[in-house]
């Protein structure tokens, strides 16, 4: 039978000769990862069960990322657990303050997730190496313990859909803008239990930040993971970051898909998803006098160079509405470096933004910038649930790096050609 | 197995972050977290609820983060069980993971109203209405899925495997 490169990954990391959709199996994890919320929970299962050693010391890290630098005692006491745990198991790889950089950034940065590998984590925006052609899952915490003791976990082998993305972009439309749209073409839940592969002449010309960009988000339709197949961008990609060995699989060319949706981004203008859902997403010359009090750029979803690229394109020689504050948090030491040695920094500053060190702080409204009852904020994040930033009466609009610069010149959300 | 309780009424895409919201996230002592479930969407929930009451919801519920935190928070804060018309995946894992008995039903979901008292048969999928004197059926779990609700979670599943190596 023809496969999916979902399907093929899967099978290479069973023991079994034919897998069903739909079927339960058993699969080896090549890596697995948990944060500084959900490892605590993962490192008392392991403990629970009774094991006393790591599967495999190379093949796991702890990642402080969330509340870092860490907000108050309690999530001091959270790294702690992790740090303890890592010195205790003689992992290889722990990232904490100095170090960290935001998970789903991170980990592709530092070379620990390859092509064709399978990869599990606790944290729901795990997909976003499946830009490398990697299957990567979220799992909750009692999975990642029960993964660290066992190098395993259980899967449903899924279905399916394929975008095929054909067309010509139009300026300030990135992988945000596709992705957004994809979502509210489908739905929250869209894709639900489903793997997102993303195709198409669009995709193969995206480069790497934008490809992450799109995976990170294929939660955000319910979806499994999202997947894009390893081409020469992503090895080009790879070889600056490791030497390591790596297989590139690839989609049958009658593989079978639960769905196949082809869609023209010829039309698709920068997008805005306005509170409280992902899916209502809408083109920006829709958006009309909507004042806001924050602008984020940052996250797992867009905190990445090109991103910090775009907003400086934008933000040079114009400064920050009076009534913005502006929050800009390159996802990794990394990225913080280039974007020093870029000038993109010294832009940010003397628009009057700030630049924060790399966390998640303000997406999931754990600190270093979180919203007041009423609030209004155009954020690069992925998620505009109710309360996500902060108040539960306060509002989230999800949108690019274009437009989030854009409107905190502006002090409204607007149009980067509104200002450029 | 059965469980009775009193219907708590949801709807359609109730995500994690309505569960549990991130700024309790700095713990994980299920007792603490219970204390703010759903605490954004209905105010006071966990003082309102009696122990064994049931969760009901449209499509998608738990969507959103992979916080485990989330169906610890429910099942802390007394709930016996949620019934929705369709679970995001991650919470649908984390649930069978934890021992929060949940079930798959649009008709259950649709056909029941705020403050009905239902009893539930997990191994039959049986949902009974007895307020309203009506009775639904649910597609049982996969085998699989049985085995380790029937261990008591994946951990206690876990054990006995790792035992038999
Ligand atoms: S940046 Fe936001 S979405 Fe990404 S891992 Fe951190 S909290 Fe989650």
């Amino acid at each position: 039978m023809e496969k999916s490169i979902t399907e093929k990954i899967i099978q290479s990391h069973c023991d079994k000769k034919e897998l069903r959709r739909g079927e339960l199996i058993k699969a080896k994890v090549d890596f697995a990862f948990a944060n500084d919320i959900t490892g605590p929970l993962a490192i008392s299962v392991f403990n629970e069960i009774g094991s006393k050693e790591v599967f495999d010391r190379n093949k796991i890290t702890l990642i402080a990322d969330h509340f870092t630098p860490n907000k108050d005692i309690k999530s001091a006491e959270q790294t702690k657990i992790l740090k303890e745990f890592s010195i205790a198991q003689n992992l290889n790889y722990y990232y904490e303050l100095g170090q960290v950089g935001i998970e789903h950034a991170l980990l592709p940065e530092k070379g620990l997730v390859l092509p064709g590998q399978l990869i599990i984590g606790a944290d729901s925006h795990t997909p976003t190496s499946g830009a490398l052609g990697a299957l990567a899952i979220g799992v909750g915490s009692t999975d990642l313990g029960v993964t660290m003791a066992t190098g395993e976990v259980w899967l449903k082998v899924p279905e399916s859909m394929k975008f095929i993305y054909g067309g010509k972009l139009n300026r300030w439309v990135g992988g945000k803008d596709l992705i957004l749209y994809t979502i509210s073409k489908i739905g929250v839940d869209g894709a639900n239990y489903r793997v997102m592969e993303f195709a198409g002449e669009v995709i193969k010309n995206l480069s790497m930040d934008n490809r992450f960009t799109m995976c990170n988000m294929a939660i955000e339709a319910g979806a499994k993971s999202g997947i894009i197949e390893a081409d020469e961008i992503t090895e080009k990609y790879l070889h600056e970051k490791t030497e390591k060995k790596y297989t590139i699989l690839k989609s049958d060319p009658d593989a079978e898909y639960e769905k196949v949706i082809e869609i023209d981004v010829t039309d698709i203008e920068p997008q805005v998803a306005f509170p409280h859902l992902p899916e209502n997403s809408k083109g920006i010359s829709e958006v009309k006098d909507i004042l806001i009090d924050q602008s984020v750029i940052g996250s797992c979803t867009n905190g990445r160079i090109e991103d910090l690229r775009i907003a400086a394109e934008i933000l040079k020689n114009n400064k920050v509405n009076k009534r913005v504050r502006l929050i800009i948090i390159p996802a990794t030491q990394q990225i913080y470096l280039e974007a020093l040695e870029e000038g993109l920094l010294k832009i940010f500053i003397e628009s009057g933004a700030v630049v924060s060190p790399p966390t998640c702080g303000p997406c999931l409204g754990g600190h270093m910038g979180v919203l007041a009852k009423g609030e209004r904020a155009v954020s690069t994040t992925n998620r505009n649930f109710v309360g996500r930033m902060g108040h539960p009466e306060s509002e989230i609009y999800l949108a690019g790096p274009a437009i989030a610069a854009a409107s905190a010149i502006t002090g409204k959300i607007s149009s980067p050609e509104e200002v450029i | 197995m059965r469980i009775i309780g009193k219907v708590w009424k949801f709807g359609n895409h109730i995500d994690t972050d309505i569960i549990i919201p991130a700024r309790y996230l700095n713990t994980s002592d299920p007792n603490e977290l219970a204390l703010h479930c759903m605490e954004d969407y209905v105010r006071d929930f966990v003082k309102k609820i009696s122990p064994g009451d049931i969760i009901i919801a449209g499509d998608n519920f738990g969507c959103g983060s992979s916080r485990e935190h989330a169906p610890i928070a429910i099942k802390e804060a007394g709930i016996s069980c949620v019934i929705a018309s369709s679970f995001a995946r991650i919470f649908f894992r984390n649930a069978i993971n934890i021992g929060l008995p949940i079930f798959e039903s649009s008709e259950a979901s649709l056909g029941v109203l705020q403050g009905d008292e239902l009893e539930v048969f997990p191994e039959e999928g049986i949902i009974k209405n007895i307020t309203q004197n009506r009775v639904f059926k649910t597609n049982p779990m996969p085998v699989f899925i049985q085995s380790i609700i029937a261990s008591g979670g994946l951990v206690e599943y876990t054990k006995k495997e790792i035992e038999r190596r």
